[in-house]
């Protein structure tokens, strides 16, 4: 056991009129998580500390925080991950770029919100087969990765373009087009590829990288967005050349 | 603010997005979660979802019904567990046309895998019937179900945490809700109401289950008088990280995992020689805490291993990509290179609030109905699971009952009338609200709260006695004395999280007095209810479910029929 120091940014909506800093000092063992240290700060020093948790090991996204300057899960970051020596103190902000609620709540809505605007779900109007549609393992492996994001939300905030253009559809949302415009079984790209070829869609991503350097779940979601440009393009081009055609 | 709703759902995890849509087709549906709807602790079921679709290898439904059976050691409801094993094919394809992205066979039909208890021709071996999405089946059925429950227009409410549910004449008329965010108190009147909201595997020191799984609304609900059917059985898993409790499905042994105690023995080829590590749970869990117990657990201490060394690597790498990561992020090791130290975890309870096959809630044990009241998924009790849920039975449970629920739901709004709920519960719920909020007891929320759930653990998980529940039962009434002099900090309306705590401590209490006074009275050793003072099943007398009611002079108990209808109590061999 040793004992850490974590720098917490606070904001107590109903006090403060700015964020201030606040130090606590916790007995933890190196191997712990961010987020035991945040929980036996609220119950034995500062009951008032204010964070979101849930399943506390990265599955439900709950606890996305900026920890050492870098979004991530503090559920899925161990102490010793981000404090060499127990000198270094743990920083921990809420996450950017969205609007902060309390502590290191911010508010998720902005971020649900680009969601809604992919059309994020299966779409196929034909009638269903008696069994289950057949797929390859190859084409559900296309969207492997995809299917793993568990929209915490450390893509959108930590990106430069979004910081930028609020009005941006960000990484997450991106994915999530992804991830059916390229399941077999989905018949709505055209439509889903018109609401991401936009301005504040798909173009407004300059391959920064910051989303894949953040995501707990590794996805490569720069990889995907590119997919979805190079897909887009050639769309674009073949529409023009059967205009040409007529 | 007051609402008003047709449909009212409490919980986004499987079960309650399942009923969302099927009542979305009748009227209005709002669906409330403490949470994120796609943050609920459905997502982080790993394994399978168990259906005899029979892609891999000959399966039927019949088998399944038996081993369901078999697996809830008898206590399961057989009317139940029949209409869920049939209707098991149908809802896999239905979940697959929604879009759930399950992992294929070559022929690219769905893939399955073994599971613990699911056997072929009654028992003679492991059969492939569980379907997967690798080891994240239950975050791909989540937001499957979540995207479609958009689609259809369904109202979430997100961050909204249920203070009460508003049961007046036996009608039940909807809840009252805190918004989180704000901190303003909202009313949802509703002409149905489904509760869906999950387990409460917090009552227990080590567990699988989320933080917010903390059993709000069933502990609402058995205060306003409704029965809690079989809380004594409650499910620990026999495989959590050691020291974490964090789950490694029982997938891991269903694609080759062996449990080895210290010596090196493979030791459930002693406790069940047919099936060996693909036992069901209670029978794996408390063959782990007997090696331990008699000196056999690794290097002398309480822990055995899982061992993956022997599986090929790709088949850990595509079939259980995400157990892998936690053993790598949170123990430092690799699965495919050396063993995984594990110990059983609280996972799952099969008891909860009493339903027939339709999700209304039974207002006793003679079968009496709370008119507008549902309850389906972990916090109900239909009961398919009995003593001992099978691995894969939940997810297929949530979605099945949460159907039928939705269907019930949407048959009942047609013909009943709009819902006002009076002022003097809201002004109730308000006085309690804010005597909590400014209570200054120099008792900590967090410390009770450790305290409670170590006894708990201690005296009440895998293996239980007359000694040991009895004097819980007494160290729960001073704890429960105790959280009256809970103080608290934050004196904030908006996003007061200390405040919420206290409230889920309250909960977790509430019900690990159900439990353990249900425990007591069990006089006998069923499925995951494993009393060491009667080691034995006793189908003469304890061939029933307890139904606990809380009433003015503390608990009571009165018991019901198991229905069977197909299959006889049996020794329980595998």
């Amino acid at each position: 056991m040793n004992n850490y120091t974590f720098r917490i940014k606070r904001f107590d909506p109903e006090n403060d009129t700015v964020p201030r800093w606040e130090e606590f000092h916790v007995e933890m063992a190196p191997t712990e998580r961010v987020l035991d240290g945040l929980i036996k700060i609220k119950d034995s020093v500062d009951g008032s500390l204010t964070f979101r948790r849930s399943c506390a090991h990265g599955v439900c996204g709950s606890c996305a925080m900026k920890i050492n300057g870098k979004n991530g899960l503090a559920c899925q970051t161990l102490i010793k991950d981000v404090s060499f020596s127990p000198d270094t103190v743990i920083t921990l902000e809420p996450l950017p770029a969205l609007p902060l609620i309390k502590d290191l709540v911010v508010d998720m809505a902005p971020f649900f919100e680009k969601n809604d605007k992919v059309l994020p779900y299966l779409i196929n109007n034909e009638p269903p087969p008696e069994r289950e549609r057949l797929q390859s393992p190859e084409d559900q492996h296309t969207i492997l990765q995809s299917i793993t994001c568990i929209m915490c939300g450390c893509c959108t905030s930590s990106c430069p373009s979004y910081w930028a253009d609020k009005e941006y559809l960000g990484p997450s949302a991106l994915l999530k087009a992804y991830r059916f415009i390229f399941d077999t079984r989905d018949r709505s790209t055209e439509a889903r590829l018109e609401r991401v070829a936009q301005v504040h869609g798909l173009w407004r991503c300059h391959s920064i990288y910051n989303c894949v350097e953040v995501c707990p779940k590794e996805i490569d979601i720069t990889g995907h967005i590119a997919k979805l440009k190079s897909l887009s393009v050639k769309k674009a081009l073949s529409g023009r050349k059967s205009l040409k055609k007529k | 603010m007051i609402h008003y709703f047709d449909t009212l759902i409490i919980g986004s995890g499987l079960a309650g997005l399942r009923a969302a849509i099927e009542a979305s087709r009748h009227g209005s549906v709002a669906v409330l979660t403490k949470l994120y709807p796609t943050r609920s602790h459905s997502g982080a079921a790993q394994g399978g979802i168990s259906a005899a679709l029979g892609n891999e290898e000959p399966d039927s439904p019949e088998w399944h019904f038996y081993d369901t059976t078999k697996g809830s050691d008898f206590l399961g409801d057989q009317d139940a567990i029949g209409i869920m094993c049939e209707d098991a094919i149908r809802t896999i394809v239905e979940l697959e046309h929604m879009g759930v992205p399950f992992s294929r066979t070559p022929e690219g039909k769905i893939a399955q895998r073994r599971f613990g208890g699911h056997t072929r021709d009654f028992g003679a071996a492991p059969v492939r019937r569980a379907c997967y999405s690798a080891d994240r089946t239950g975050h791909a059925i989540l937001f499957a179900l979540y995207e479609q429950s958009e689609l259809q227009g369904v109202a979430s409410f997100p961050e909204f945490q249920v203070l009460d549910i508003v049961i007046e004449n036996g009608r039940c008329s909807g809840a009252l809700v805190l918004d989180i965010q704000s901190g303003d108190l909202h009313t949802f009147n509703a002409k149905a109401t489904l509760v869906a909201s999950g387990g409460y595997g917090r009552v227990f020191k080590t567990t699988s289950n989320a933080l917010a799984s903390t059993g709000d609304c069933l502990s609402i609900l058995f205060d306003g008088g409704i029965p809690l059917e079989d809380m004594e059985c409650f499910q620990f898993h026999p495989t959590g990280l050691y020291g974490l409790g964090i789950l490694i499905t029982e997938g891991a042994r269903g694609e080759g995992g062996i449990l080895v105690n210290g010596k090196g023995e493979r030791f459930m080829e002693r406790y069940a020689p047919t099936i060996k590590d693909l036992a069901p749970r209670d029978m794996v869990s408390r063959a782990i805490m007997t090696e331990i117990r008699e000196g056999r657990g690794v290097d002398g201490k309480d822990f055995v291993h899982l061992d993956l060394r022997h599986v090929d690597k790709k088949i850990i790498e595509e079939r259980l990509p995400e157990i892998s990561t936690f053993c790598k992020i949170y123990m430092g090791i690799d699965p495919s290179e050396n063993p995984i130290p594990v110990l059983p975890t609280a996972h799952y309870a099969m008891g909860g609030i009493p339903t027939d096959v339709d999700g209304r809630v039974l207002g006793d044990e003679k079968g009496a109905t709370i008119e507008g009241l549902y309850a389906a998924g972990e916090c109900a009790c239909v009961s398919v699971h009995g003593a001992n849920r099978l691995g894969c039975n939940s997810l297929l449970d949530t979605v099945v009952f949460g159907r039928r629920a939705g269907m019930a739901i949407g048959g009942y709004i047609k013909d009943a009338d709009r819902r006002e709920i009076a002022k003097g519960p809201s002004d109730r719920v308000k006085a309690d609200m804010n005597a909590l909020v400014n209570s200054t007891g120099d008792e900590k929320a967090g410390a009770l709260r450790s305290e409670f759930r170590k006894m708990m653990m201690d005296r009440c998980s895998v293996f239980r006695n007359e000694e040991g529940l009895a004097g819980l039962v007494q160290d729960l009434k001073t704890i429960k004395e105790r959280t009256k002099y809970v103080g608290i900090k934050d004196r904030g309306a908006q996003f007061n999280t200390e405040l919420l705590e206290a409230l889920e401590l309250n909960h977790l209490i509430n019900l690990g007095e159900a439990i353990a006074l249900s425990a007591l009275q069990r006089k006998e050793s069923r499925g995951a209810h494993s009393r060491e003072d009667f080691p034995e099943r006793d189908d003469e007398n304890w061939l029933k479910h307890t139904f606990a009611f809380k009433t003015g002079r503390g608990i009571e108990f009165r018991y019901k029929p198991v229905t069977i209808t197909r299959f006889k109590p049996e020794e329980r061999k595998y």
